[in-house]
């Protein structure tokens, strides 16, 4: 490797970049709407759902037994009085829960035992779930101070939970999705848009005449490799600063493994686009592939939206397959956990060995011959 | 010239393995090929030959699969990397990074050859003035003309100083006077810096400004020697035949093509038409003399050309692949005076530069009407405007008595058009092809089926109605576009540098099928960088920085080119006076 | 031929060769169908917000049978798993921070002796925020949990029985909603990049003179190259509702003939975005990056993933310009609720609105852009 002809090529590769309106579209712009998409418009959380009330029964008890709903944060209820028009608000999507209180609720109450019914509009599976419970233990938790008022007699002990939640104080998904958005973010930088530009050297013929030249293939990996890594490290910075500045993500380890593991992973993307347009040298091609194998399965199988216990076995070992796995893993416990030994130095040493495999990959694929 | 040997290739075999597109191909086979230091060597040949597989093998960029090849001293197969430090390639498409300017292409190559600082700014200065692109340092490759990127391509692989210089079909696309210089070039490095040069080419004439050629064919060796031993083939076998007034030459040359069997070559030139025929004799009759009763024939000196000619025609290459040509009248029909193409005072701009200036013209019934320029001049500008594919920015244009800017969709139902590269669509069958072409030009169903069976029966398509049209050969390719472009029968045809980078042998083709078309009353525009092409036209225009210099029959322009011998020398006077007139 | 019958003969004569053109390449019909049959394999079985399985630790302080008891009832439910029994708090932080546990249940020592006092006796729970709905759901358990030890420890029924019924997806199963959304996008994503495509390739290969010199006139063009996208993109439509009908078997509970037309029209809204970028692209590497750069907001913003409600107002705002956010949430309706036509019209609006917008502009792109 000779290190005048690497700079020469790495200027280069630079000046097509910057001259190039796709790198800055996928190195920055792509990065900088994921970021604000996700940071603010993906949520899980349940906020302000809508549901309707339906108080058949209207004495105080029943308006007492509803009092959780008011002011929560969790919920905005309408109140009708009849289950019927609730059901048409429901059926009319104006609300996604419909609570209904029997006009004999508080009758019941008196006797022991009353019921209320809930129905949920079941299209969004994650609202079904947190409307459910929460609607639930409002209840349940009224239900023991009313007993505790009423049944000064009847005393038996009752186990109460008491929920905490690590590493997430704020309990808010943004602080899921941003930890893996960097993921993202890097995978598109280095798998797509090296992918793309080194197909297309091979489609335009300018790799045949360097080819031809003193030029070594480790220069020309090397080369292609600096700007895209500085591209995506320009993606990093925005993610980190959008994340902790922006959406207030604490970054509880150290910055330090964040920046080295994201080095690591970059690399291991670079040579998974290399090596992609290495073998189709065509960019049509080299773009699906690099959706197919890279990019979906980050989405969808690092664990970044879905969690990868709850999945069947075979997806969650083909997703324990992919490098972004052991990444996004890496990012979440440094964001949010802090530093913690050994799986920190097992996920790192596991993209060391990726990083390793597939830039020898390409660059034992970019020998100088043409086809 | 020294003894040393560049490159020395001896029983070098390459074959392409099969693959689900294309069958096996035997690129080259048992090929021996000398190259001595300090010469200018060609290697020319059809498509099709191997000429670019062994420009690769000796770049080391392709493994060969039998015998040996060494380079600069080198065995490729075991040391490329040593080969690829001393030589300079240039690619067909040039290799250059279009979006770095021509400064920091050159920088670049001089950065990847270490080039130390003082004496790369020598370089500079001389390649930069060699190569006249002083002037555009700072403009981007990409924006640059066909024959400046050439130039520039050439002076990226020359700043290295190599020992040998390869170039991959350097001149293709490029117009005479860019070609006039590079040529230059090369013989200036050969000559004062003794560098080693292997050129590809199909323009024949260019080889023979070699001191070497070899001829290959389907990856064989046909024949090597000097250009002036090569001669030899053709020696005692060339003639030529006047021309009677009032008769376009194309008529005689075709007639002659006609007697397959014995001439095995013939091109129209100014006043007469050369030709070769296969024996040393001239043979007691020819098939013209039953056109052209007392036709005077006199002996002429031999030209490589004719002998690339009767070598491949000896070799049998193309005659399964040459249709049956449509049969010409006795007389050839008069040219109506009758306008079809009419141009009044058209102007195109684009931003600030005029690329086509106030220019007018007509184009008459039933002849070929030729467009001719350098690269730049503004002739594919007029082109595509007569075609309808771009609009004036001020002037009328009218084609087949309709004006282009009111109903262009008519207009276009007139004319056939064919590109300069290949353009249908090669996914889709040869017959599919047709069929789509036929529907756009509005052939409904049992129409469309007889003008199919017509045309695919005229370009000899028949075989081939159900591959792929981008599999098939180079020479099928072009006659399916033409049976394409004439399906509708169209009054008005235009074609696009129809035979950019095609060789000698399919050009007659292609020439011998105008003919015919233009003798049954098919007006056909058409734009070619070969010159001496212009001499089957009626009449020619030649425009250059976007004005029109000169308009009429070729023999007219011959005489406004100062009575030039050739075509092609009458051509670089007319545009030279021009500019030396307009910079004054 | 009378004008009109030449028009539709030109239209015919386009759309045989697009479809030709796509089609009879093997490479692009692979293209066509894996990431369909992948994308849809994938997501069916990695898409859930169900927690089936929970690994969980646990400090038990008390070794009380009382708590032996109520751990008895976590671990007869199936769904919890104890993966280890710590003997101090300290220990907590390994098992969460390596993600040994997703939950750890504390008993304090004095458990057994509130219960038997008559006392309210917390446990505690510690999830790990890192993914909070599945630590939400998970903590959520152990609450419904304990309201069942309570009630069998009192031997009473409880006063309020809450009776809740989820509609159109009984079970509650995150891939009954994600499926059926997965039929626009993917016809989406194929169209969009299909029609992108359609012009750019045309003119990288040479052949968009060819055409422009026919007698084609610039809206039989645009109508050529906008039907075969669409009759792709549902024919890519079809095979991803057999995976859900026969693979996956959802049932459909609408009428398919409201779905196609669903699907047709939202298709039709979006090819004229395609086309738009067609026409304005350089090259087939620019299509792919402005397709990329309008898929991903558009599937972000579309309520596939995460609902809308939880969106900022700003971003609320901007989904209703997405087509796509109109399509899942009828096809959603149609296939789960079997929501006729007269329900989904409305959201046809919207889509044919953008239609009316973006054929014309593309349109006037081809116009003006392409000569």
């Amino acid at each position: 490797m000779n290190i005048h002809r690497f700079l020469a090529l790495t200027r280069k590769e630079f000046y097509q970049m910057l001259r190039d309106p796709s790198s800055f579209l996928i190195g920055i712009v792509i990065p900088l709407m994921l970021i604000v998409l996700m940071g603010s418009g993906l949520s899980l959380d349940v906020k302000n759902l809508p549901v309707a009330v339906a108080l058949e029964d209207t004495s105080p008890t029943a308006r007492d037994a509803l009092s959780f709903l008011n002011g929560s944060p969790y919920f905005s209820p309408s109140y009708v009085t009849s289950s019927k028009e609730a059901i048409a608000l429901m059926d009319a999507r104006q609300a996604d829960a419909v609570l209904v209180i029997p006009p004999d609720f508080t009758s019941r109450l008196e006797q022991g035992h009353a019921t209320v019914q809930i129905l949920l509009y079941g299209i969004d599976a994650t609202t079904v779930n947190a409307a459910n419970q929460y609607i639930t233990s409002g209840l349940q938790s009224w239900q023991s101070q009313w007993v505790a008022a009423h049944r000064k007699s009847a005393r038996t002990g009752t186990v109460i939970v008491v929920p905490r939640q690590w590493f997430n104080d704020a309990n808010t998904s943004s602080w899921m999705f941003l930890p893996g958005l960097i993921v993202i973010v890097m995978t598109l930088v280095g798998v797509f848009l090296t992918a793309l530009v080194m197909a297309r050297e091979w489609e335009r013929g300018t790799l045949e005449a360097i080819f031809a030249t003193p030029v070594r293939p480790l220069e020309i990996i090397a080369a292609k490799t600096i700007p895209y890594f500085c591209i995506a490290m320009v993606g990093l910075g925005l993610c980190l600063m959008a994340s902790y500045y922006g959406y207030g993500v604490p970054i509880h380890g150290s910055l330090l493994l964040v920046f080295l593991s994201s080095v690591e992973y970059v690399f291991i993307a670079i040579g998974m686009g290399l090596t992609i347009s290495s073998l189709v040298k065509n960019q049509f091609l080299a773009c699906q592939i690099a959706l197919v194998v890279s990019l979906l399965p980050t989405i969808m199988l690092s664990g970044f939206l879905f969690d990868l216990r709850s999945v069947p076995i075979a997806i969650s070992l083909i997703g324990h397959i992919l490098p972004a796995t052991y990444y996004m893993e890496l990012l979440k416990m440094l964001f949010l956990a802090g530093t913690t030994g050994p799986i920190v130095i097992k996920d790192c040493l596991i993209l060391l060995v990726y990083a390793l495999l597939f830039f020898c990959l390409s660059w034992k694929l970019t020998c100088k011959e043409v086809s | 010239m020294s003894d040393i040997i560049m490159i020395q290739a001896h029983h070098l075999t390459k074959q392409f393995p099969a693959r689900p597109s294309s069958p096996a191909v035997t690129a080259l086979s048992t090929l021996n090929l000398t190259v001595k230091k300090g010469t200018l060597t060609a290697l020319i040949g059809p498509d099709g030959a191997g000429k670019t597989t062994f420009m690769r093998l000796v770049c080391g960029l392709l493994q060969s699969d039998s015998g040996s090849l060494s380079v600069c001293g080198y065995d490729v197969q075991q040391s490329p990397q040593a080969v690829q430090d001393r030589i300079g390639y240039m690619p067909q498409k040039f290799g250059l990074y279009e979006d770095l300017s021509v400064m920091e292409n050159l920088t670049l190559y001089a950065d990847i050859h270490s080039i130390p600082p003082d004496l790369r700014q020598k370089h500079f200065r001389e390649l930069l003035d060699l190569t006249g692109l002083s002037p555009f340092t700072a403009r981007p490759a990409g924006k640059l003309s066909g024959g400046m990127k050439q130039k520039l391509g050439l002076a990226c692989t020359l700043v290295s100083t190599p020992d040998l210089l390869l170039l991959d079909e350097p001149t293709v696309g490029v117009d005479p006077l860019s070609r006039r210089e590079l040529w230059h070039i090369l013989h200036t490095l050969s000559e004062e810096k003794s560098l080693t040069v292997l050129v590809n080419t199909s323009y024949i004439e260019e080889a023979e400004q070699c001191q070497y050629a070899y001829i290959l064919h389907k990856g064989q060796l046909l024949a090597d020697g000097t250009p002036e031993s090569l001669l030899q083939y053709a020696r005692g076998r060339c003639y030529a035949v006047r021309v009677p007034q009032g008769m376009p030459p194309r008529f005689i040359q075709s007639w002659l093509l006609d007697d397959r069997h014995v001439v095995m070559d013939a091109v129209p030139e100014g006043s007469q038409v050369r030709f070769t025929v296969s024996s040393r004799q001239l043979p007691n009759h020819l098939l013209l003399q039953n056109y052209l009763p007392g036709a005077v024939i006199t002996p002429v000196s031999p030209r490589l050309e004719d002998s690339f000619m009767i070598l491949l025609r000896k070799a049998g290459s193309t005659e399964e692949e040459t249709p049956g040509m449509p049969s010409l009248p006795k007389v050839p029909p008069a040219i109506s005076g009758d306008t079809i193409i009419e141009a009044h005072d058209i102007v195109r701009r684009f931003g600030s530069f005029v690329a086509v200036d106030h220019t007018s013209f007509s184009v008459h019934k039933g002849e070929i009407f030729g467009l001719l320029g350098p690269n730049g001049a503004g002739k594919s500008t007029t082109f595509r405007m007569l075609c309808g594919l771009l609009s004036a920015s001020s002037g009328t244009i009218s084609v087949y008595g309709v004006n282009l800017r009111t109903a262009r969709a008519r207009a276009r139902s007139y004319i056939g058009y064919v590109a300069q590269k290949f353009s249908l669509y090669s996914t889709l069958s040869v017959y599919e092809n047709l069929c789509f072409f036929g529907r756009a030009y509005g052939l409904a169903a049992h129409k469309l089926q007889e003008r199919i069976e017509t045309v695919a029966g005229q370009f000899h398509l028949n075989n081939c109605l159900s591959m792929a049209a981008g599999s098939l050969p180079g020479g099928y390719k072009q006659r399916l576009s033409m049976a394409a472009a004439l399906l509708h029968d169209p009054p008005i045809l235009f074609l696009d540098e129809p035979t950019s980078g095609i060789d000698p042998l399919a050009r007659r083709t292609f020439w011998r099928q105008i003919t015919g078309l233009a003798a049954r009353g098919t007006t056909i525009v058409v734009t070619t960088h070969f010159m001496e092409e212009a001499e089957y036209c009626d009449r020619i225009m030649i425009q250059d920085r976007g004005r029109l210099i000169a308009i009429g029959t070729p023999s007219a322009i011959r005489h406004q080119g100062g009575d030039s011998p050739t075509m092609n020398e009458a051509f670089i006077h007319i545009v030279e006076t021009g500019r030396q007139k307009e910079d004054s | 031929m009378s004008s009109l019958s030449l028009t539709l003969y030109h239209i015919y004569a386009l759309i045989i060769k697009e479809l030709l053109a796509t089609l009879k390449d093997p490479k692009s019909r692979v293209i066509l169908i894996v990431p369909v049959l992948v994308q849809g394999l994938l997501f069916g079985y990695t898409a859930t917000y169900n927690l089936e399985h929970v690994p969980y630790a646990v400090v038990d302080e008390d070794h009380s049978h009382e708590s032996a008891e109520f751990l008895s009832h976590l671990d007869g439910t199936g769904i919890f798993e104890r993966v280890a029994t710590l003997s101090s708090p300290q220990q907590i932080s390994q098992v969460i921070d390596n993600q040994q546990a997703m939950l750890v249940l504390t008993i304090p020592s004095d458990f057994s002796k509130n219960l038997h006092a008559g006392k309210t006796a917390p446990v505690q729970t510690i999830t790990d925020g890192r993914n909070p709905s599945t630590a939400g759901l998970a903590a959520g358990y152990v609450s419904s949990i304990a309201t069942a030890y309570n009630q069998k420890r009192s031997g009473q029924q409880s006063l309020v029985e809450i009776r809740s019924r989820i509609w159109y997806n009984p079970n509650n199963i995150t891939r009954h909603m994600f499926l059926p959304s997965l039929i626009p996008m993917l016809a989406l994503t194929q169209v969009l990049i299909l029609a992108g495509l359609s012009v750019a390739r045309e003119r990288e290969n040479g052949t968009f003179d060819q055409l422009l010199v026919t007698p084609l006139t610039p809206l039989e063009i645009l109508i050529g190259k906008a039907v075969p996208p669409i009759l792709i993109g549902l024919v890519q439509a079809s095979l991803m509702l057999c995976l859900v009908l026969f693979w996956f078997k959802i049932h459909l509970v609408g009428s398919l003939a409201v779905l196609y037309l669903t699907i047709s029209i939202f298709l039709v809204s979006c090819v004229g975005l395609g086309l738009s970028i067609s026409a304005v692209a350089k090259n087939m590497q620019q299509v792919m990056v402005y397709c990329f750069l309008f898929l991903l907001p558009m599937i972000l913003l579309s309520g596939l993933a995460t609902p809308i409600r939880n969106m900022p107002p700003v971003l609320q705002y901007i989904t209703y310009i997405n087509p796509m956010r109109f399509a899942i949430e009828a096809i959603r309706r149609i296939y789960l609720e079997g929501a006729g036509l007269s329900t989904v019209a409305p959201a046809y609006i919207p889509m044919l609105a953008l239609a009316a917008v973006t054929l014309p502009l593309a349109a006037w792109l081809f116009r003006h852009k392409l000569s």
